[in-house]
């Protein structure tokens, strides 16, 4: 259980605030040139491919602007944020080994205790790499693969890595996916083989420790033929007042009828500026989920996109964003139909508090080739004060007749009513009001597996104090 | 004045958020274990007295006094009402979407206690009390009104006062738009109410079938936002007979 102590205003992140002593073994110089990137990949014993890669991606960063929409990230200096820091550790399968402070903060954030529940692997990834992974040998006897980026890249999957590798998202996309190709670090590769199904999760969390460090790790999951898998994915970092960067890239391959589920539950230290990129593609008949509860960040960017390129591929899009004080949470998704009779589903809701920005973008694009399309958009956004802010921006590009395309947005308040008829049976102003949140968000919490669905809530919960009067 | 009442209702008045006053002096006496009707025409501040017993914020009391157990809670919030055992069954219950019903009455019951709940016990009782309401279990794990139709809602409001179990429960016309099987089953319930809980109950109605089952020892009658008129339960039955036409011209 989380513990509780009361604030006046902020949310209590006490048990996630907890700052760990440095003790890195090595830390790079701030700010980036291609002889810091010559150097970090020599220090990751790159194969040469992915260091011309990097340096590639490093001229496509100084070339690039920084988008000129979204909400403003003045605060971040690039040039004083230390881009790799590798945690006094090498890579343990045992967690006996790991080192004691990092393992009190994982234990901390009780990772271990949820994978000897019910996960069927852990990779837990503190700063910039993966510090401990294990796979139960009832998956990896089915042949699943979850592993570290650097040893797949290295490994039995050299290739498939190679193949896949920021083909989904290239440095191209925006100067941030340019800056990850440049610098990334740490994440997980997961393939799952022809017909398996898991039906245990797989997670990863994350968490920044170092202060003005950026977290730069690459998901690559690869779910083949007529497989499935439901990947968690949990992120946390402890407050410190240098601004923080999280620039991950997570990339999906589904495969002909294969599904994949991706769930997120993200709790950035509110310093954080968290411009992440996600993205899936969907062959024939595949379905890709996204489950995402975004809480954390001063400044969030996030919205997964589908690519639904085989025919009759689905994706479905599940989230919620609280956006408190400080916060400008501006998240969303994204969906291309090219695939005939292809369908899309985003159903989202947002809650913003105490002057906290929350905003809402869906993007829809039906090609000219995804006959009989389907896409239903609904967005529902919670104010709860008259300083808060809620707003709804979606676009649509339908490039065929043959498309069925809706889109639908409330935006409300919490009705003084609700609340007395709550109190009317004893419970406090503040119980009730996180009782009506926590339901407003249950989309998400209905989706997530029970432990998170609790974390969750009492993420809601811990928001939620101290917001009456 | 009646020995050790339950609630006291002294020269009430009440306003509403327009600061148009509804309740000009009432004063109303309610005894432990004791049944009392409250009648009225329509817009004479029934509600709008349960209302300010039961503490909603919307209704200020500008002068008068509300006693329970000897107690004033004039100034109380209606949590800490509720926690002291006041209960109102809302003529209009609120849907409250991702709040399931067995949830809402579990955290309610855990408030008031201070206490968690064994599930087991919970789920064990409350499965009882909805087979006494005629009610489907699958409720239990519905949104809280969401999508309930008239009756269920007013069958699920007298399900929270059973698990509840209030000393004073108002009634707000708990039993207007109901077919007869359901005013029955409702009925049921609050018979049930006083041979468990023993405790007292002001129930708001138009008409005498809620009461049919239950022992009404007061009644009183509200006009423009004052009691006209008090009398025991052949007073109901007076009323029935030639209305509150008949009332006003006696006076």
């Amino acid at each position: 259980m989380m513990r509780e102590k009361s604030l006046v205003e902020d949310i209590d992140r006490s048990i996630y605030d907890i700052r760990d002593e440095e003790k890195d073994a090595y830390r790079m110089e701030a700010g980036l040139t291609p002889e810091i990137i010559e150097k970090l990949s020599k220090e990751k014993g790159d194969p040469v491919w992915m260091q011309q890669f990097r340096l590639q991606a490093l001229q496509i960063y100084n070339e690039m602007e920084i988008p000129n929409w979204g909400p403003s990230i003045e605060g971040l200096d690039m040039d004083h944020i230390a881009t790799y820091v590798r945690p006094n550790t090498k890579m343990q399968n045992d967690w006996k080994n790991v080192p004691q402070d990092i393992k009190d903060t994982f234990d901390r954030l009780g990772i271990p205790q949820a994978e000897r529940k019910s996960l069927a692997g852990v990779g837990a990834q503190y700063d910039s790499e993966l510090v401990y992974h294990n796979v139960r040998e009832e998956v990896a006897a089915e042949g699943v693969v979850y592993t570290d980026m650097e040893s797949a890249m290295k490994g039995e999957y050299a290739d498939m890595v190679r193949k896949y590798f920021m083909k989904l998202v290239t440095p191209r996309d925006h100067k941030f996916a340019a800056l990850h190709g440049a610098v990334w670090s740490g994440g997980s590769f997961v393939y799952v083989p022809k017909g398996v199904h898991l039906s245990i999760p797989l997670q990863s969390y994350f968490r920044l420790n170092a202060k003005g460090a950026g977290q730069f790790e690459h998901t690559l999951i690869i779910v083949d033929e007529g497989a499935s898998l439901h990947f968690i994915e949990g992120c946390s970092a402890p407050k410190y007042n240098v601004a923080n960067l999280h620039a991950g890239c997570v990339e999906l391959y589904v495969k002909k009828n294969a599904k994949l589920r991706y769930s997120t539950i993200e709790n950035w230290s509110k310093n954080m500026y968290n411009l992440n990129t996600k993205r899936a593609l969907v062959e024939e008949n595949g379905v890709i989920e996204w489950v995402s509860g975004s809480f954390g960040s001063h400044v969030g960017c996030l919205y997964p996109m589908s690519v639904l390129k085989g025919d009759n591929s689905r994706t479905e899009f599940t989230g919620v964003t609280f956006a408190g004080k400080g916060q400008n949470l501006d998240t969303g998704a994204k969906v291309v139909h090219v695939g005939k009779n292809t369908s899309s589903y985003m159903n989202t809701r947002s809650i913003s508090k105490s002057g906290g920005i929350s905003t809402f973008r869906s993007s829809v694009v039906v090609e000219k080739s995804a006959q009989g399309a389907k896409s239903s958009v609904s967005c529902q956004s919670l104010m709860l004060d008259s300083e808060s802010r809620s707003d709804t921006i979606p676009a649509m590009d339908i490039r065929t007749r043959n498309a069925s395309v809706g889109h639908e947005a409330k935006i409300g308040s919490i009705s003084n009513e609700a609340i007395f008829y709550l109190m009317s049976r004893g419970m406090s102003e503040e119980d009730a009001r996180a009782l009506i949140v926590s339901g407003f968000a249950d989309n998400v919490s209905k989706e997530l597996p029970v432990e998170y669905a609790v974390e969750m809530n009492n993420l809601i919960r811990l928001e939620m104090k101290g917001s009456i009067g | 004045m009646k020995q050790n009442a339950l609630l006291e209702v002294k020269n009430l008045h009440v306003s509403a958020e327009d600061e148009t006053e509804i309740l000009h002096g009432v004063n109303l006496t309610l005894g432990h274990d004791e049944t009392h009707v409250l009648m009225g025409p329509n817009g004479t501040g029934k509600s709008t007295l349960g209302y300010a017993i039961t503490g909603n914020p919307n209704y200020t009391v500008t002068e008068g006094q509300i006693l329970f157990d000897g107690e004033d809670i004039t100034g109380l919030p209606v949590n800490e009402r509720a926690k002291k055992g006041i209960f109102l069954s809302f003529q209009n219950p609120l849907e409250v979407p991702g709040v399931t019903l067995s949830a809402f009455i579990r955290t309610s019951l855990e408030q008031k206690t201070g206490s968690r709940l064994r599930l087991w016990d919970f789920k064990k009782k409350l499965a009882e009390t909805m087979k006494l309401l005629n009610m489907d279990e699958a409720y239990a794990e519905r949104d809280l009104n969401v999508g309930f139709s008239g009756g269920e809602k007013k069958k699920a409001e007298i399900l929270q006062m059973l698990m509840l179990e209030p000393k004073l429960a108002i009634l707000d016309e708990t039993d207007s738009g109901l077919d007869v099987d359901a005013v029955r089953t409702v009925s049921n319930g609050v018979r049930l109410f006083k041979e468990r809980c023993h405790g007292s109950l002001l129930i708001i109605t138009h008409s005498t079938r809620i009461l049919e089952a239950l022992q009404v020892d007061e009644t009183h009658v509200m006009e423009n936002g004052v009691i006209v008129r008090e009398g025991d339960a052949s007073l109901v039955e007076e009323i029935n007979e030639h209305g509150f036409g008949k009332l006003s011209e006696d006076r």
